[in-house]
């Protein structure tokens, strides 16, 4: 007989896997990431174990953290909720960034231009919104057009999108909406175009808490959210249901990119009162994380936007405190998200190893 | 002497289903056994633990007589096992040799010597395959060939083959047996997993049959018949003659006139092509596969662009309603009623990731007003399918993809049939199934026909079609080669006219 040589650790595709065991190891993944996370902090010379009891402090530790880390979670969980349709479809919507900003765009068009007028908060808010969707929608539409009639590649068009998004505001902020000339900043707008403060935190946290329903519902009750699923399995199958794949694919990028416009208005009316070019700062980036480590489960998302809301601001209050710059910090966030996209490695394979008495064989 | 490999004991479980319960197996070099068993009896979970792709959960393996473990596909190789799975696995812009070295170690990399070697093997065989063609260029058949003759050239000596004849026309099958008896000769030892009871009796040595899991007995080819097979297959007496009832006053149904599909190379696929469809009858399709089924059906359905010719619905009063030029969605808003079973099941007519419920869901998410999709009617007519049926699945909301090939179909035409469409189309709808479930879809097709239904059947078992239906519409190269009457001919004729336009006498109807 031959001589086998089997490797000492081998991978293997898991046939199925029980629910508990899936969330024992997305548990422990964490835990992994939380050990994996204190290499760092060690070679900066601090102590590991208060430096997670600061950022835990630093996130969660008083009502005025928590309102901040809120404030973190709000466009993570809303843009998530945006883009799960698209990959669900899988349609690689990279452009949340550039709808975010488009919506930005287009909210703070309204504010400036009507706000001095003093119309009141509900009518701005409620045109602003319109307009923020309106952005939006209008920029993920182009992208899914030229998809659906060309079959041009979504992932570099969204892309390209964000640039040319963010080019537009910095060409607004230097010219048209400058505000003293040579500053190169858009003025605060006035409080009626400013979202109100629910329980400290503006109220956008309502909004998208309403949307995770709306989305929730969307994706599993709907006939549009059934024709999403169908495609994202197989664009054969939709046709032969009598499915118009191309359409459904613009109207889910209109539907994707007008919940992006809409965060994008929370963010110049909620957060942060103006507009400026860095008003999507990553959120379209780190909201895809969010979506997938999700499984684009809409519930789900809430706990995992609050997660890395708590690991970003616990880490801003780290850099602060101890002496660790803002690299550990960041080392650590993506310790964590390495390990938890890991795990789902580890949910749908299993590590064999080789066993003294088979080797021998 | 030691057997070439020994099963003993067999289990495998998949979380709750037990796929393989207590198999034992023997097999020798120098023979062909057949593999038979219904669809979901746990065949091909069997052979892919010898392949190692999944590892038994209880029982040994022996090979020569020593216990062996195999626990990758790697394994497998070097123990000379070597499985030719029902999807090929080849990079389309390699040649055949690149195909076969692929994934071997470097030592092999000189071309020449291994397109020598693939020739050498090609001809002790009697393969016929060009080791420089890329595979891209290549039918179905010939990527099955490259797969058969990568085994090989890795050293296998057992070969297992999971449906090779599925996707074959008859002239190809005969070219494998030629080849599997060669192989055979030489002292390899194959496993042949196939339905069509002719082909077993035809090629194989041995017989091991396996019911829902469990193994029946093995048997000796010269001294059983399909009857008797089929009876320890399903594990009671079933009869193994169609039923071919004549329906009183057939009326036209589908009227094609000069139907012209032009493909993007602009080659026609479909030349001139004129029949028409009754009530109360079953058109098969005959042909060699690519004549033209294809796009016939979907140009009936509206999936398929059409530059010539015209397709008329005849409604019951009469009057005929053109399909030509109409998309899907606008054929069913008409209210013309179209059941298709499409060749590639889950690559066409199912999704997947998505259980029966889903599945029967989309023929009518649409029903309904309002935004919501409506879920009641669907999970009933799931249940209802599962029940009637018999499909194997642990439950409706077990996704679809992981049942096993006869099951799938079995979702997929329970669900056309079930909204009793006036106009039936049918591409291979018994294909990878098992006898009794193959006889489950004729009966429902020819109660379909008594119903009053127009069915149109596109098959490749010649036997089947004369059993089955009423005429034959013959294609060759995309041409009507005739169209006959399925009680007053024979297979040589049919088989004539697919090879050349009118056949041996001109096209009658
Ligand atoms: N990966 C899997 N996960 C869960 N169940 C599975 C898996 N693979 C197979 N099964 C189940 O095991 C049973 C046996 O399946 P298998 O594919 O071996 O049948 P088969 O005899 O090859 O049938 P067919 O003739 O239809 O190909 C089926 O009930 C199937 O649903
Ligand atoms: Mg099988």
């Amino acid at each position: 007989m031959k001589e086998v040589k089997t490797p000492l650790i081998r991978l293997a595709k898991r046939a199925d896997i029980d629910k508990r065991k899936a969330w024992a190891i997305r548990i422990g993944s964490i835990l992994v990431a939380l050990i994996l996370g204190m290499i760092p902090i060690l070679m900066a010379g601090e102590n590991p174990f208060v430096s997670y009891m600061i950022i835990i402090q630093g996130s969660l530790g008083k009502a005025g953290y928590i309102r901040q880390t809120v404030k973190r979670a709000i466009p993570l969980l809303g843009v998530a909720l945006a883009i799960a349709p698209c990959f669900k479809m899988r349609f690689w919507n990279i452009g949340a960034e550039g709808q975010i900003t488009m919506g930005a765009i287009f909210a703070s068009f309204i504010a400036i231009k009507l706000g001095p007028s003093g119309l009141p908060l509900v009518v701005m808010a409620i045109l602003m919104c319109i307009a923020g969707a309106l952005g939006g929608a209008f920029w993920g539409f182009v992208p899914g057009f030229f998809k659906a009639r060309y079959n041009t590649n979504e992932t570099l068009f969204t892309l390209m999108m964000n640039y040319i998004a963010i080019g537009i505001v910095r060409y607004l902020q230097g010219g048209p909406w400058e505000g003293r000339p040579g500053t190169q900043i858009i003025p605060m707008f006035t409080s009626n175009a400013r979202l109100p403060n629910v329980l400290g935190v503006y109220c956008g946290w309502i909004i998208v808490l309403v949307m995770v329903v709306i989305v929730h519902i969307y994706m599993n009750y709907t006939k549009q959210g059934f024709e999403v699923a169908v495609i994202g399995d197989s664009e054969n199958t939709a046709r032969y249901a009598g499915m118009n794949v191309g359409w459904i694919m613009m109207r889910t990028m209109l539907f994707s990119g007008a919940i992006c416009g809409v965060v994008g208005w929370m963010l110049v009316s909620g957060a942060n009162g103006t507009l400026n070019s860095d008003v999507a700062g990553g959120v379209g980036f780190t909201a895809i994380t969010v979506a997938w480590l999700s499984q684009l489960n809409s519930f789900a998302m809430i706990a995992i936007a609050m997660l890395l809301a708590i690991i970003g601001k616990g880490s801003a209050t780290l850099q602060t405190r101890l002496n660790i710059p803002a690299s550990v910090a960041d080392i650590i966030s993506g310790t964590l998200l390495f390990c938890m996209l890991a795990c789902e490695f580890f949910i749908n394979y299993k590590l064999i190893f080789r066993h003294k008495k088979e080797a021998e064989v | 002497m030691h057997n070439a490999i020994e099963l003993k004991n067999i289990v495998k479980r998949f979380g709750k289903v037990v796929a393989n319960d207590g198999i034992n197996l023997e097999i020798n070099y120098g023979e062909i056994l057949c593999l038979l068993g219904e669809n979901g009896s746990g065949k091909t979970t069997l052979m892919n633990m010898l392949s190692g792709i999944y590892q038994p959960d209880e029982g040994e393996i022996l090979k020569k007589g020593e216990q062996i473990s195999i626990r990758s596909p790697r394994d497998a190789y070097s123990y000379g096992i070597g499985m030719i799975h029902q999807h090929y696995h080849l990079v389309d812009v390699f040649t055949a040799a690149q195909n076969i070295i692929l994934g071997l170690e470097k030592e092999k990399m000189d071309i020449a010597a291994v397109n020598d070697k693939v020739l050498e093997i090609c001809n002790k065989y009697g393969f016929d395959i060009d080791p420089k063609k890329k595979v891209y260029d290549m039918s179905v058949s010939q990527k099955q060939t490259i797969e058969i003759v990568k085994q090989l050239y890795r050293g296998a000596e057992i070969l297992i083959l999971d449906e090779p004849t599925a996707v074959l026309t008859p002239q190809e099958t005969d070219k494998l047996f030629k080849v599997l008896r060669n192989m055979k000769k030489d002292g390899k030892a194959i496993i042949l997993i196939t339905h069509k009871l002719a082909e077993v009796m035809d090629v194989s040595d041995k017989v091991a049959i396996l019911r829902k899991g469990k193994y029946v007995g093995t048997v000796n080819t010269n001294e059983t018949n399909p009857q008797g097979l089929t009876d320890m297959m399903v594990g009671h007496a079933v009869s193994l003659n169609i039923d071919r009832p004549v329906y009183e006053n057939p009326t036209d149904k589908l009227v094609v006139k000069d139907l012209t599909v032009i493909d993007s190379d602009g080659i026609a696929r479909l030349d001139h092509v004129t029949f028409t469809a009754k009530t109360g009858e079953i058109l098969g399709v005959a042909g060699i596969a690519g004549s033209g089924q294809k796009e016939l059906l979907e140009s009936i359905t509206g999936l398929q662009h059409v530059s010539e010719g015209t397709i008329q619905f005849i409604n019951p009063d009469g009057k005929g309603i053109e399909l030509v030029g109409k998309t899907p969605i606008q054929i069913s808003k008409i209210g013309v009623g179209m059941g298709f079973v499409p060749e590639d099941r889950l690559g066409m007519g199912l999704v997947g990731s998505m259980g029966m419920t889903y599945n029967m869901m989309l023929r009518s998410w649409k029903n309904g007003k309002g935004i919501f999709f409506k879920k009641k009617e669907p999970e009933e007519q799931a249940n209802k399918v599962w029940k009637n049926l018999e499909v194997v699945t642990p439950s409706i909301d077990f996704p679809v993809r992981k049942m096993s090939g006869g099951n799938i179909q079995k979702v997929l035409v329970g669900r056309e049939i079930a909204s009793r469409p006036p106009v039936l189309l049918t591409a291979y709808a018994v294909r990878g199934l098992d006898i009794n479930t193959s006889y489950a879809i004729y009966n429902l097709l020819t109660r379909e026909k008594m119903n009053g239904s127009a069915v149109m059947y596109v098959g490749e078992e010649l036997d089947v079609l004369l059993e089955l239906c009423d005429r034959i519409l013959v294609l060759c190269g995309g041409k009507v080669s005739g169209i006959v009457d399925a009680r007053n001919t024979t297979k040589e004729e049919i088989g004539f006219m697919m090879t050349t336009v009118g056949g041996l006498k001109g096209g009658n109807s």
